[in-house]
């Protein structure tokens, strides 16, 4: 600890980091996440989310400088370091108001140029209150609170700390998605429902039961956790394996069980969660396993989405080709690969970079042409492919229900999970990480380039025309405005979020990615804006992903290990 | 042997096979166009200059990435954005100047100073994006700091629709201004004057880059870092500042770039505006090799050219009914043919293989 015994000047880190902090907080309200998400609460009248962005920038501030040991103070200057970068943090926020007070004066607005700086905005930050010097007051006194509380937390235990997060966390989430625990909990409880959830978010009365009960669990984890191992240790091999094949059979059990748990709504997340684990398993072999960025994913969704459309619909002029779902899906499947494998060869010998910018033209090609009236006569250029029955089985009407369309698109999933994970260490996935490691080696390892390279691409792509063909018969209707590159970029985010080359990775990062954002519908409008920051930040702080795979923790942080010769 | 002869059998002969038809359609179409005389040699001409002015705007960006590239071997995927930031804030500010009557009273001031602001706007975005986004990632595997990238781009994007909101914006009618009305006319050609002022004006920038480029010490410094990073720290050069230098150039140029875009093309300005000319700029820099200068010109100037020609005079010769729409998908293909067939460039190295 060379800071702690020369003494330095701690002012300027301490600005930098409150300023910082300060930047963070004008950025989430200018931007409007502060105005959008403060409809969403997280217990009914006390906190929601757009309070809770405002108020993490200076408490996460406070503690960081405790936890990164920035500033060589003793405890007690400590936290005055923390009321210092508290304060700080409101500076751009009060810049803000104050520009805006001036521009009111001139008979202007901020709100010409800067949409988002709204009166509805300036009632949030100044908790209300009609005077402005009150008001900025007020809202600095607060930001200074939270930085110093920010370092209080810090001043705990470490296992105080532990708990305090977890249940904060935990709380923070149940109150987040109180609309999806009121819609699975309507049936069962009915009106009752009202003392728990209110408005979609907790009620007071039942955050602080959900704070008490969670803390206990989290305080008893350890003890519990204990037994649990006492018990399994007793365990001989038999019931051990016949306890993993019960958890198995109750976790099938529970996945064939799901809709009917949800609502119907809640049914239709899940399929497209399902479509988007299809394709990001898909993905995942090209990027994941062979290390080819593929940014024209979406090309083969399109072509499984038209196949299907075309194919299967029966306009009332009777000019439809009007086949059989169960027939064209494996067509769109075989499309799919067809086009997968004939975008492959011209890029195969391009690098890394190119590669990625030369697939996001493909994608580009294809979503131009379908919107063209070139080919409008087949397609139907901008209009899209309308009349698309949904699928039927044994002359049943079924599928016009989300909730067996579930079962259409689990089974996909899993077939689509089973060639991934028999793939993933067959001879194939080998040489397919070998050529993500180094090409010129796997090549002189006898590794046929081309050939694994095409069969990446063409694999990759039959996952994608299956998702595109289902989606197709789920919506029934075919739109060329929906294939634009964001598909491309959601799976990238998904696969780079989960995990790269991680099937659970990529099931977690379907989950977290498309479904979430489904249930926050205020979060739609700044979901490809926290995408794109959760891309850079992954990469930067955590490249293997939410649960990565083994072999991609190791190759990040086993290197040294291998390299040291001693 | 025999490996080599198998993969020449079949991904060079589908490589062979897909050139010949490219060059088979081209020429098709060319010929049918031209034989049937559907355009006038004027008519050409006009193509040809509206090409050429489009493209000016498209070798502006694209020397942002060229430039980028030859320091840090890195495609900057979200320099589209950075051009965006620039055209899309200074949009405001040519509104105001606009309804001041200032862009009347004094039409080259103002543009002097849209250009400055908006010049300024990206090449904060610019440099931001290297401090934060890129920095840290230097050395790592090529693929993390280009999926880096891609976030940061989608992430500007909507930073700027947060900001600014989603609805289109549009500058003034800079060839409405009375000092730019009108045509200069010199044979069958007819050169609208605020084509020659956004050619102009463009060509003025690229001068000044290849200024500082070839003549002045920072320059000389820059040209140092993307022959030897290693060389020039010894040489005493701060490679830091001369890639935080380079963000900067290249930022600024796209952001004049936006501003000029918006003097020949007003409409249109959004948070999804720096997209295709992004990728557009992109191909230019490739077609013209990347990681050259002139080359960045050169091939920006023939793909607005390739742009304005090609639809009319290709596609619409193959019978492909409302070509026009097609525009963007040719110059995608332009670009995957580049790359398949002569992937450095015009004036380039040959760096776009695998082993660069």
């Amino acid at each position: 600890m060379t800071q702690s015994v020369h003494q330095k000047n701690d002012w300027p880190v301490i600005i930098r980091i409150g300023l910082l902090a300060g930047i963070v907080a004008l950025y989430v309200s200018v931007v409007g996440m502060v105005n959008a998400f403060n409809t969403r609460a997280i217990v009914d009248g006390v906190l929601n989310v757009g309070r809770l962005l405002l108020m993490i920038p200076p408490l996460f501030a406070g503690q960081y400088i405790v936890r990164k040991k920035l500033v060589s103070l003793e405890i007690s200057q400590q936290f005055l370091a923390a009321a210092a970068i508290g304060a700080l943090a409101a500076v751009p926020l009060t810049i803000l108001l104050l520009l805006e007070a001036f521009f009111q004066g001139l008979g202007s607005s901020l709100r010409e140029v800067f949409v988002n700086v709204s009166p509805a905005l300036q009632e949030i930050l100044l908790f209300g209150i009609s005077s402005l010097p009150v008001g900025l007051l007020v809202m600095i006194a607060v930001s200074t609170t939270l930085g110093v509380v920010g370092t209080l937390f810090y001043t705990l235990s470490a296992r105080m700390q532990h708990i305090i997060g977890r249940v904060l966390l935990y709380t923070i989430l149940i109150g987040l998605f109180g609309e999806l625990f009121t819609q699975i909990l309507r049936p069962v409880l009915g009106n009752s429902l009202r003392y728990l959830f209110r408005s979609g978010a907790l009620t007071p009365a039942l955050a602080i039961v959900v704070i008490l009960v969670i803390g206990a669990l989290v305080w008893y984890w350890p003890t519990i956790q204990i037994r649990q191992e006492a018990w399994a240790g007793r365990q001989t091999e038999t019931q051990r394996q016949q306890f993993q094949r019960g958890r198995f059979a109750l976790s099938i059990l529970l996945l064939l069980a799901l809709p009917w748990i949800l609502n119907t709504f809640l049914s239709d997340v899940m399929n497209t969660v399902g479509l988007y684990i299809m394709m990001g398993l898909g993905l995942n072999i090209a990027v994941g396993l062979a290390g080819l960025l593929d940014l024209g994913y979406v090309t083969n969704y399109a072509v499984g989405a038209y196949v299907m459309g075309v194919l299967t619909a029966q306009p009332p002029d009777g000019s439809g080709a009007g086949l059989s779902f169960w027939i064209v899906l494996p067509l769109c499947i075989l499309a799919a690969m067809f086009t997968g494998f004939f975008f492959a060869l011209p890029v195969l010998r391009m690098r890394g970079d190119y590669l990625a910018i030369a697939t996001l033209g493909f994608g580009e090609i294809i979503r131009v042409l379908a919107i063209s009236d070139w080919l409008r006569p087949i397609i139907g250029g901008a209009q899209g492919v309308l009349y698309i029955p949904k699928p039927t089985l044994f002359g049943l009407d079924l599928f016009n229900d989300p909730r067996f369309m579930y079962y259409i698109i689990l089974a996909g999933c899993l077939l689509v999970l089973y060639i991934i994970w028999r793939l993933n260490n067959s001879r194939t996935g080998r040489k397919w990480m070998a050529i993500r490691e180094d090409e010129d080696v796997a090549e002189a390892m006898g590794i046929n380039l081309v050939r694994t390279k095409v069969l990446a691409f063409t694999l990759s792509a039959a996952a994608g025309g299956l998702a595109g063909g289902i989606l197709a018969a789920k919506l029934g209707t075919v739109f060329p405005q929906s294939f634009s590159v964001f598909v491309s970029i959601n799976v990238l985010a998904v696969i780079i979020v989960g995990g790269m080359g991680s099937i659970p990775g990529i099931i977690v990062g379907a989950i977290v990615l498309i479904g979430l954002p489904e249930l926050l519908r205020e979060f739609n409008e700044y979901r490809q804006l926290i995408y794109g920051a959760l891309l850079v930040w992954m990469m930067l702080q955590r490249p293997e992903g939410l649960i990565p795979s083994a072999v991609r923790r190791r190759e990040l942080y086993g290197v040294e290990a291998v390299e040291d010769p001693k | 042997m025999r490996q080599s002869f198998e993969r020449f059998s079949w991904v060079s002969l589908f490589l062979l096979l897909f050139r010949v038809v490219v060059l088979y359609l081209v020429a098709l179409g060319l010929y049918r166009t031209l034989s049937d005389g559907v355009y006038s040699t004027e008519q050409i001409l006009n193509l040809v200059v509206s090409g050429l002015t489009q493209g000016s705007i498209y070798a502006l960006i694209a020397l942002g990435y060229t430039l980028v590239y030859g320091i840090l071997l890195m495609i900057n995927f979200a320099h589209g954005e950075v051009f965006m930031a620039g055209a899309f804030t200074t949009s405001f500010a040519a509104t105001w100047l606009s309804n001041r009557g200032t862009l009347a009273n004094h039409p080259f001031l103002s543009i002097i100073g849209l250009l400055i602001l908006a010049g300024l706007v990206s090449m904060s975005v610019a440099v931001l994006l290297e401090r934060i986004a890129y920095r840290p990632l230097r050395g790592a595997p090529r693929l993390v700091p280009l999926i880096t990238a891609i976030g940061a781009s989608f992430f500007l994007q909507y930073t700027f629709r947060g900001l600014y909101g989603s609805n289109f914006r549009a500058y003034p009618d800079f060839s409405a201004l009375p000092t730019f009305e009108g045509t200069y006319v010199l044979g069958q050609l007819s050169i609208p004057y605020i084509n020659m002022v956004v050619v102009g004006s463009a060509l003025l920038l690229m001068a000044g880059l290849y200024w500082l480029v070839e003549r002045t010490k920072i320059g000389k410094a820059m040209r140092a870092v993307s022959e030897n990073k290693e060389v020039s720290r010894l040489m005493g050069i701060n490679i830091d500042n001369i890639i935080v230098f380079t963000f900067a150039i290249g930022g600024a140029l796209a952001g004049a770039a936006g501003v000029i875009n918006g003097m020949y093309r007003p409409q249109g300005v959004s948070y999804t505006m720096g997209f295709f000319p992004g990728i557009k700029a992109f191909t230019a820099a490739v077609l013209g090799g990347i990681g050259s200068i002139p080359g960045a010109m050169l091939g920006g100037l023939l793909l607005g050219v390739f742009e304005a020609l090609g639809p009319n005079l290709v596609l619409a010769g193959l019978g492909i009914p409302g070509a026009n729409q097609l525009k963007d998908a040719i110059s995608f293909t332009l670009l995957v043919v580049i790359l398949i067939f002569r992937p450095q460039g015009i004036l380039g190295e040959r760096l776009a293989e695998k082993k660069a």
